[in-house]
C-alpha cells in the first residue's frame, strides 16, 4: 500500500505494466509536440511578442511620446490628444496612474513598431476585444511590431493591479481603412 | 529522553501514533481551518463584488478583501494544513517519535504570529498589495514581516520533518523504503524549502526597501524571484495533494501502487522540474528572452508535466486494480459504480482528481505556452484556472483526508454524518462553476483584480460584451455555493473535533469506515500487473480532451492581430 513500505525490498527492479509504460511514452511525446510547437510558432506564426527592450527613465519615455504627439496630433478627445503617426513609424503610449496616454489612430494593414513603458507603477495593457495583454514595467521599455488587421474602436483596459483608480485607467485606439482618410 | 515518549497505538489501522506528533497535526490543522474561514469569507466578498448586479464592496474594501482572500488561503490555511501532513507523513506513517518537538512548535508558533501580523496589517488598510505585493507597490513593513516569520515557521516544520525521516531510518521503525506517501511529502517539503528560500531572497529586501533601508527594486527582478516562491508554493500543493489522493485510496480502498518505480520517478520529476514555473508569469514581459520563456515554462520540456500526467493514471488505475480483486470486474466501470461514493475522504478524493486533471491541468499548460500566454496573461482566466488546481485540486484533497484524520488523529466520531457525505460534491460543484466561468470570462478579456468592469467612471470607457457580465454573475452564484460547501466543511470539521463524540477504541470509527476488504487487498496484491482497461478509457477522454483545447487555443491565438 501506499502508507507501508514498499513489499518488495528491491522495487525498484520491479517491472512496470505495459499500460503504465504505454502512457509515460504518450506523455512524454505529447510533451515533445508541445514544446516543439512554440518553436514552430516562432518561425512560422504570426503572433510572437518580440525580444526587443530596453532600459529607460521615466523623463525619456515621456520626451519621445510627447515628440511624436507633437508632431502627429490631428485632433482632440475627451482631453486626450488623438495621435496618427504615419506607417511604418515609432508609435509610444505612455502607461501612468491612471491613464493610457495618448489615443493612437492607426491604419489597417500597415505595420508599427509600438513602444510601451510606464512612468510609475507596473499595469497591464490590455487591447480589447482583441485580447491582447502585456506586461507594462517602469523603467524598461517594451518594443513590438503589430499590424491591426481589423478596424473600428478599441480600448486599452489596464490588467494589472495598480492602486485605487486602476479600474478607471483606460486608453483607445483606433484602426480606419486608409482609403477612408 | 524523548525516546521513551508515549504512544498509543490505531485500533483501525494499527499505526502508532506519537502523543507529540499527534498534538502538532491537531493544533495545525485546526488553525488552518480557522484561516480556511476567515480567508473564504473574504472570497465570497470579492466574488460578490464582481457580481455587476451585486457589487458588494466599494473600491478599497475590494482590494484589501482581495489581498485578505490570497494570502489566506493560498498561503496560510495551505501551509499549516501542509504542516500537518508532513507530521502525518513522517511521525504517524513511519511509526517514528518525532524529530525535535518543540522547534516544531516554535514553528507553529511563529507561523501563527506571521499570519496575524500579516492580517493586521491588510485588515488597516494599508497593505492593500494583493498577494504578490508586486513593487513599487508599497504595503505597510509589518505586512513583508509578518510573511517572513510565517515563513521561517514553515522553514522549521520542514526540518522537523526531515529530522524525523532520519530518525525513524536509525531507529529502524520500518523497513525497507518508505512509504510512497511520506515520499511524496519528502518531494513537497524539498520543494518548499526552495520556494521559501526564494521567497526570503526577493521579501527580506522588500522590507528593508518599505523601512527605508534599500532605495530601489528592480520591477523584473523583483516578479522573477518572487514567483520563484508564489507559483512553487502551488507546487508544494501539488505534491502534497497528490501524496493525499495516494494515501486516502489506500486507507479507504486499500490500493497499492500499479508500480512503485512509475509513481516515485513521477514524483521525481517534481523535484528536478516543478520550480521552473516562475516563469508562466513573466511570459509577456520585456526584458526576458524567448529562449529562456520556452525553456522554462514548458518545466524544460514538460518533464513535470509528464510526472502529473503519469500520477493522473496511476490514481485511478491502482483504485480501478484494487477495486477489480474484490471482485468488482464486470464491464469496463462496474469498479467506479462501486466506488464508496457516500464516504466523503473517498469522494472528495475523486471529485479533486477529476477535476485538477480536467479544469487545472489542461488549462495551466495551455496558458503557459509562450504565445498563447498573449491572450491569457492577466484576464481573470487566470484565477479560473488556479481556483481548479489550488481550490478544486489541493483544498477538496485536504477537506477529503481530514475526513480521515478526525477519526484516526482527533479521535472523534464525525458530527452530520449526513452533510458531510453531500460536502464534497456541493463544494466541487460550486468550484467547478468558479473555475469555468472565470475562464470563459477570461476569454472575453475581462481582467482580474479589477473592481469595476463597467468601468463607469473612466475617462475612455469600453463596453465589455453582456457575455462577460453574465460569466462573472454566474461566477458570483458558484461562489456561493462553494461558500456553502466549505461552511459545510467547517460545520462537520469543528463540531466533530470540539463536540464531537470521542471514538471507542475498542471499536472501528464510524461514519467513515475504511473498507473491511482493504487490509486483504494489501495482502493480496501480486507481482502480475491487474488489467485496467476502465481508467485506460479515463485517460484516453482526457487526452483527447487535451489535445483538442490545445490546438483550439493556438486557432485562437492566430486570429488576433499579427506581432512581431
Amino acid at each position: 500500500m501506499s502508507v507501508t513500505p514498499p513489499k518488495s525490498r528491491i522495487w525498484w527492479n520491479d517491472s512496470v505494466p505495459k499500460s503504465e509504460l504505454i502512457w509515460v511514452i504518450v506523455a512524454f511525446v505529447w510533451g515533445l509536440i508541445m514544446f516543439f510547437m512554440m518553436i514552430y510558432w516562432h518561425a512560422y506564426g504570426e503572433q510572437n511578442l518580440s525580444n526587443e527592450a530596453y532600459k529607460i527613465t521615466a523623463e525619456q519615455f515621456t520626451e519621445k511620446t510627447e515628440a511624436m504627439t507633437d508632431k502627429y496630433t490631428v485632433r482632440e478627445e475627451s482631453g486626450y490628444p488623438v495621435v496618427r503617426p504615419p506607417p511604418g513609424s515609432d508609435v509610444y503610449m505612455i502607461a501612468r496612474l491612471w491613464q493610457w496616454w495618448p489615443i493612437l489612430e492607426l491604419e489597417k494593414g500597415q505595420s508599427y513598431r509600438l513602444h510601451l513603458s510606464s512612468l510609475d507603477w507596473m499595469h497591464g495593457f490590455s487591447l480589447q476585444p482583441i485580447n491582447i495583454n502585456l506586461q507594462i514595467h517602469p523603467d524598461y521599455e517594451m518594443v513590438l511590431t503589430v499590424t491591426p488587421t481589423t478596424t473600428g474602436e478599441f480600448g486599452v483596459v489596464c490588467n494589472e493591479y495598480c492602486g485605487i483608480g486602476h479600474h478607471t485607467m483606460l486608453g483607445r485606439i483606433y484602426v480606419v481603412d486608409n482609403e477612408g482618410i | 529522553m524523548a525516546i521513551n515518549e508515549q504512544y498509543r497505538t490505531c485500533q483501525t489501522t494499527g499505526l502508532r501514533v506519537y502523543k507529540s506528533a499527534e498534538n502538532l497535526i491537531k493544533a495545525n490543522a485546526v488553525v488552518a481551518v480557522v484561516f480556511l474561514l476567515v480567508g473564504g469569507l473574504f472570497g465570497i466578498m470579492v466574488a460578490l463584488t464582481r457580481w455587476k448586479a451585486v457589487h458588494l464592496l466599494p473600491a478599497d474594501w475590494f482590494y484589501l478583501a482581495l489581498t485578505a482572500h490570497g494570502i489566506n488561503l493560498l498561503v496560510v490555511w495551505i501551509i499549516f494544513f501542509e504542516m500537518a501532513v508532513l507530521y502525518f507523513a513522517s511521525s504517524v506513517l513511519l511509526g517514528s517519535r518525532l524529530a525535535t518537538p518543540k522547534w516544531a512548535w516554535a514553528g507553529f508558533a511563529l507561523m501563527l504570529i506571521g499570519a496575524i501580523v500579516t492580517n493586521i496589517a491588510v485588515l488597516q488598510g494599508g497593505s492593500s498589495v494583493m498577494f504578490t505585493s508586486y513593487v513599487p507597490l508599497k504595503a505597510d513593513p509589518s505586512f513583508y514581516a509578518g510573511v517572513i516569520l510565517f515563513a521561517v515557521g514553515a522553514l522549521i516544520g520542514c526540518f522537523v520533518f526531515f529530522g524525523t525521516l532520519v530518525i525513524a531510518k536509525q531507529e529502524k521503525t520500518y523497513e525497507g523504503s518508505v512509504p510512497l506517501v511520506t515520499f511524496g511529502a519528502t518531494v513537497a517539503a524539498i520543494i518548499a524549502v526552495f520556494t521559501i528560500a526564494s521567497g526570503a531572497i526577493i521579501l527580506i529586501p522588500t522590507f528593508l526597501w518599505s523601512i527605508g533601508y534599500v532605495s530601489h527594486i528592480d520591477t523584473l527582478m523583483y516578479r522573477t524571484i518572487w514567483w520563484a516562491f508564489g507559483h512553487s508554493s502551488q507546487q508544494i500543493n501539488v505534491a502534497a495533494h497528490i501524496s493525499i489522493w495516494y494515501l486516502i485510496s489506500a486507507v479507504v480502498l486499500g490500493a497499492k501502487p500499479l508500480s512503485e518505480k512509475v509513481s516515485r520517478g513521477a514524483f521525481l520529476l517534481y523535484v528536478l522540474f516543478l520550480q521552473l514555473a516562475s516563469a508562466h508569469h513573466l511570459l509577456v514581459d520585456p526584458g526576458i528572452s524567448s529562449e529562456w520563456k520556452i525553456f522554462n515554462t514548458s518545466y524544460a520540456i514538460y518533464l513535470a508535466v509528464l510526472g502529473s500526467m503519469v500520477h493522473g493514471m496511476t490514481v485511478p488505475g491502482q483504485i480501478e486494480a484494487a477495486q477489480r480483486s474484490k471482485g468488482y470486474t464486470n464491464g469496463l466501470f462496474e469498479w467506479l459504480r462501486k466506488c464508496p461514493w457516500g464516504n466523503p475522504a473517498f469522494s472528495g478524493m475523486f471529485v479533486s482528481l477529476i477535476l485538477f486533471g480536467f479544469l487545472g491541468g489542461i488549462s495551466g499548460v495551455v496558458m503557459g505556452v509562450e504565445q498563447i500566454n498573449l491572450i491569457i496573461h492577466n484576464t481573470i482566466y487566470v484565477p479560473g484556472h488556479f481556483h481548479a488546481t489550488v481550490v478544486a485540486g489541493t483544498t477538496l484533497a485536504f477537506m477529503a483526508v481530514t475526513y480521515l484524520l478526525i477519526p484516526l488523529i482527533f479521535q472523534k466520531e464525525i458530527m452530520f454524518p449526513g452533510m458531510a457525505k453531500l460536502q464534497p460534491y456541493v463544494f466541487g460543484l460550486g468550484v467547478a462553476g468558479i473555475s469555468v466561468f472565470m475562464m470563459g470570462a477570461g476569454t472575453l478579456g475581462v481582467p482580474r483584480r479589477h473592481w469595476d468592469i463597467s468601468q463607469a467612471d473612466a475617462v475612455l470607457p469600453y463596453d465589455f460584451p453582456g457575455a462577460a457580465n453574465l460569466m462573472m454573475g454566474l461566477n458570483g452564484m458558484s461562489a456561493i455555493l462553494a461558500g456553502v460547501g466549505g461552511a459545510m466543511f467547517i460545520a462537520v470539521a469543528v463540531g466533530s473535533i470540539f463536540f464531537g463524540k470521542k471514538v471507542d477504541s475498542t471499536e472501528a470509527p464510524t461514519a467513515v469506515p475504511t473498507d473491511e476488504n482493504a487490509a486483504v487487498v494489501a495482502e493480496h496484491g501480486d507481482e502480475e500487473h491487474p488489467a485496467i482497461p476502465g481508467t485506460i478509457v479515463l485517460v484516453v477522454v482526457f487526452f483527447t480532451s487535451f489535445v483538442l483545447y490545445y490546438f483550439v487555443n493556438w486557432k485562437y491565438l492566430a486570429e488576433v492581430w499579427p506581432l512581431r
